[in-house]
């Protein structure tokens, strides 16, 4: 449906706010999780798609329906390609570089079921973004 | 199991191991199962926080507390207090040195704010497929803003009073292009954005095209209106299939929701956009030659004026600017010009991208205020350079641009800052470089660059170019004279002063800085035909350090030619006539002992 | 002169680009959109089809052959099975992809731009894909590999090697 005013414009961004109050105020209304993946070039060349068909395998093969997985552009971490954000909701969010398909299976049952956080992969975000 | 409740984060980055980073971890995770809380608090190694100079660097997570300079003997400290009792350790905190404040969260350190993101707000956050989610976070909100309260002159006055320069390279107000472009009658105009990202090293635009194609989509359209063209045309390197996928995703998405197409937002505005491919042409990136590739000729320069502002596209006012310029287009509108110039320095007001790469720890995409200094984006952000070497020079501005050496590494960047010293801001490309790297060679090849994409229109630039890169290759093989800097020196003045387009005029650059800052290098290849940073290869001679050879043999058995002699437990010694200098003996050995020319 | 018109599926391949030029609605434009399709299409563009091009388009051939000697990215010789592009933009340069490059024109034995002898590698050097946190970075056909070292160069080689033709 065309949009034909400002008003309209605002109204459905109320209503997709929801989608992304997690990422924005680690806030959510649902129990839902949220795997942020750096699907640029550079990420794909280090392979984050096969990191991406991994999830998707574990969460399909699991029957995980509280996990969402977001393709998203290049977070300007090129030197930890490729990069997965995790999203949990009241938690502070989680960067993780240098993550390939071996990796899923923990960040999943170790750091999303039991808490604990993957050695050597967590990187630090060090920029603002404007609001 | 209980789930653990906090972590212990430890930087592990190059700078923080090398001071002991590691064995802390190994010191922490004692004391935490000493006191009995394994079970709750975790223990991890990071990657670089990006902060070296304050390393070794300790975060609580998810308290946000940040511990700098964190040593050995503080650890139990930090365990007892922090961890087990919940109390801050302040003497550990961030001192802010302007105001000698403890900092707690590392939100609040001024360090944090050395990335602020504009251009790149989306990037990594929304999925770029989804118009939803661009919405979500105020997308499309400028652009109906535009058009339900805007007159088009309010859009250009108010793009002008940003003070927003072109993020392409020339620096050009934005502002002034599009009011230029307004004024000029014509009953069809044109919008281009030029994503043809042609510096080597540079890929901030396509980052912006791949994770946020809708900001672009945005902007021209307000572009558009502003200027009173109804048409815009992406003209994208055909090298580039993703952003060009999520491009097309994207117009078709604005289509349906009638963000593109006729009467947008309900308004008497209609605006539609196409993509037009380039095919591998540096020079494209010149708006003149940018403007015949999209015609379908070959891409060369024309004289200006005519400016495209006035005659462009078939003839027609164009209006050219580049995506990361567009990029900055919807926050101005939404958050006013007075925002945007309270960013950066008064003559260029925002930030910029750069993508940093080369012997530099966190090769990545920085977004900074203008202003910021080189070493802040080197040591603070860039984790410093590869292996603890030490910092020879950086290449700003690609192909036309030069180098910024040691000197002037706390010169705040701005347009005017960086020619100043020699260089360019150019797309944002910035290539660190180290001591294992020759100037000469560097210099070589950018020239090598450049006289293979001139487009052969002037002769300046077609065959100055080529002869400038014939003495560069003569010195870097030790036939080079005394004279050959001389022409060098005035064959760079002269095609700078007399070729048709910017890639001309800027294509000596980077040998004329050289020259400059690194006249000792150039001097060592001809008169002693030695290159310092032995990266000549027809310079180079091996030899090995008879107190330092303990006769290993790890030299001998990986010389691919046989070279290298001497008994087990004796010295060793190269057979200089032999040697094809591939360097693999400095590699295999273990005690320094091969000398590197 | 080349075979491209010979090939068996040449009737389809012409319609294919027949229907893509028709479509086009500013055919003063076009040339270069249509070079892409040709180039997708055939694999190259020979001068047999740069003409057909031509006359098509209504155009002087000359202002054809013009634009796709032009660009670096339109190739007027048939490339092998496989193409290496070496990535020799100023990243990766510095962090060694001169030799690397050497390495591949050593070990398939071609400069360059060519193609092996049996038809299986075609060598280039390009400028920059864009990878330059994983430099120095070499691509085979869509593959990226990252981190190349000179010695890794023939175990890339092999991999492809084995690989059956069209």
């Amino acid at each position: 449906m065309p949009i034909k005013s400002l008003d309209e414009l605002k109204a459905i961004r109320k209503s997709q706010m929801k989608k992304v109050k997690l990422r924005d105020h680690g806030e959510s209304d649902d129990l839902q999780i949220e795997i942020l993946i750096g699907m640029a070039t550079c990420g794909i060349a280090a392979g984050s798609r096969e990191v991406l068909n991994a999830f998707i395998d574990i969460i399909d093969s699991e029957n995980l329906d509280h996990i969402k997985v977001v393709p998203v552009g290049c977070m300007g971490y090129c030197h930890s390609e490729p990069t997965v954000q995790v999203n949990i909701p009241g938690q502070e969010p989680i960067l993780y570089g240098n993550i390939h398909p071996e990796d899923i299976a923990n960040i999943i049952h170790k750091h999303i079921e039991k808490g604990e956080l993957l050695d050597d992969h967590v990187l630090i975000q060090t920029f603002q973004t404007i609001r | 199991m209980a789930k653990q409740r906090t972590h212990i984060m430890v930087c592990g980055g190059t700078g923080c191991v090398s001071s002991q980073s590691l064995e802390m971890i190994e010191t922490l995770k004692a004391l935490i199962a000493d006191r009995g809380y394994e079970d709750e608090v975790g223990i991890v190694k990071t990657g670089c926080f990006g902060f070296c100079g304050q390393g070794p660097i300790v975060k609580i997570h998810p308290d946000n507390v940040f511990y700098v300079q964190v040593k050995p003997e503080n650890l139990a400290e930090i365990v007892d207090e922090h961890i087990v009792k919940g109390r801050i350790v302040n003497h550990l905190l961030y001192q802010e040195p302007t105001s000698l404040k403890h900092l707690k969260r590392h939100d609040d350190m001024h360090f944090y704010k050395k990335q602020y993101r504009i251009a790149l707000r989306h990037c990594g956050l929304i999925n770029p497929e989804d118009i939803f989610e661009y919405i979500a976070y105020g997308g499309y909100e400028a652009l109906g803003t535009v058009l339900t309260d805007y007159t088009p002159e309010q859009v250009v006055a108010n793009i002008k009073a940003s003070g927003l320069r072109g993020r392409g390279g020339g620096g050009f107000s934005t502002g002034l292009k599009w009011e230029l472009t307004a004024k000029s009658a014509s009953d069809q105009k044109y919008v281009i954005c030029n994503a043809d990202e042609g510096d080597p090293g540079a890929f901030m635009d396509r980052s912006i095209l791949e994770g946020d194609p809708h900001t672009i989509i945005e902007a021209m359209t307000i572009a558009g209106y502003a200027i009173g063209a109804s048409t815009g045309i992406i003209y994208i390197r055909a090298e580039y299939p993703l952003a060009i996928h999520r491009l097309k995703v994207a117009i078709e998405q604005a289509e349906i929701n009638g963000l593109l197409g006729d009467h947008i937002f309900g308004s008497n505005f209609s605006f539609e956009l196409q993509i037009k491919y380039g095919a591998g042409a540096f020079v494209c990136g010149e708006e003149t030659a940018l403007i015949h590739s999209v015609e379908g000729s070959r891409g060369e320069p024309t004289k200006k004026p005519p400016y495209p502002a006035v005659e462009g596209y078939h003839g027609k006012p164009t209006c050219v600017n580049n995506v990361e310029t567009f990029a900055n287009i919807p926050p101005i509108v939404l958050k006013g010009a007075d925002w945007f110039k309270r960013i950066g320095t008064p003559t260029s007001p925002g930030t910029k991208v750069f993508a940093l790469a080369g012997k530099i720890n966190n090769v990545g995409l920085v977004e900074v205020p203008m202003g910021t200094t080189l070493r802040e984006i080197i040591y603070d952000i860039g984790g410093g350079i590869i292996g603890g070497k030490a910092f020879k020079a950086v290449q700003t501005g690609g192909p036309s641009g030069g180098v910024i050496t040691k000197a002037d590494l706390d010169t705040p960047i701005d347009y005017e800052s960086l020619k100043a010293i020699g260089s360019m801001m150019g797309s944002g490309g910035m290539i660190v470089m180290d001591e294992d790297d020759c100037m000469v060679n560097i210099a070589k090849f950018y020239l090598e660059f450049t006289q293979d994409e001139s487009c052969g229109k002037c002769t300046p630039c077609r065959i100055g170019t080529k002869r400038m890169y014939e003495i560069l290759t003569k010195i870097t093989e030790g036939e080079g004279t005394r004279e050959d800097l001389r022409k060098l020196k005035t064959l760079g003045h002269m095609i700078k002063d007399s070729a048709l387009c910017g890639l001309g005029q800027t294509a000596p650059n980077p040998v004329l800085s050289t020259l400059h800052y690194f006249a000792d290098e150039y001097d060592a290849h001809i008169d002693a035909k030695h290159c310092p940073a032995g990266a000549c290869k027809a310079l180079a001679k091996y030899d090995i350090d008879p107190e330092k050879c303990i006769g290993c043999t790890a030299c001998a058995r990986v010389c691919p030619v046989q070279c290298i002699t001497g008994q087990p437990k004796m010295r060793h010694t190269i057979d200089a006539a032999k040697c094809i200098t591939c360097g693999a003996c400095y590699t295999a050995c273990k005690f320094d002992a091969v000398i590197r020319p | 002169m080349s075979d491209i018109f010979s090939h068996e599926k040449t009737q389809e391949r012409l319609d294919t680009l027949n229907a893509f030029i028709d479509a086009q609605a500013n055919k003063n434009d076009a040339l270069i959109a249509v070079l892409h399709r040709a180039q997708e299409i055939f694999g190259y563009l020979p001068s047999e089809l740069q003409l057909y091009i031509a006359r098509k388009l209504d155009i002087p051939a000359s202002k054809v052959y013009g634009v796709v000697s032009f660009y670096t990215f339109f190739t007027q010789k048939k490339r092998g099975l496989h193409t290496i592009s070496v990535c020799m933009g100023t990243a990766c340069f510095v962090k060694g992809s001169e030799k690397v490059f050497h390495a591949f024109t050593e070990t398939l034995g071609i400069k360059n731009g060519e193609t092996t002898a049996d038809g299986k590698f075609t060598l280039r050097d390009v400028r920059c894909i864009g990878a330059c946190g994983l430099a120095p970075v070499v691509m085979v056909d869509d593959k990226v590999f990252g981190h190349v070292k000179d010695a890794d160069v023939e175990a890339i080689i092999a991999q492809y090697a084995e690989k059956g033709s069209e």
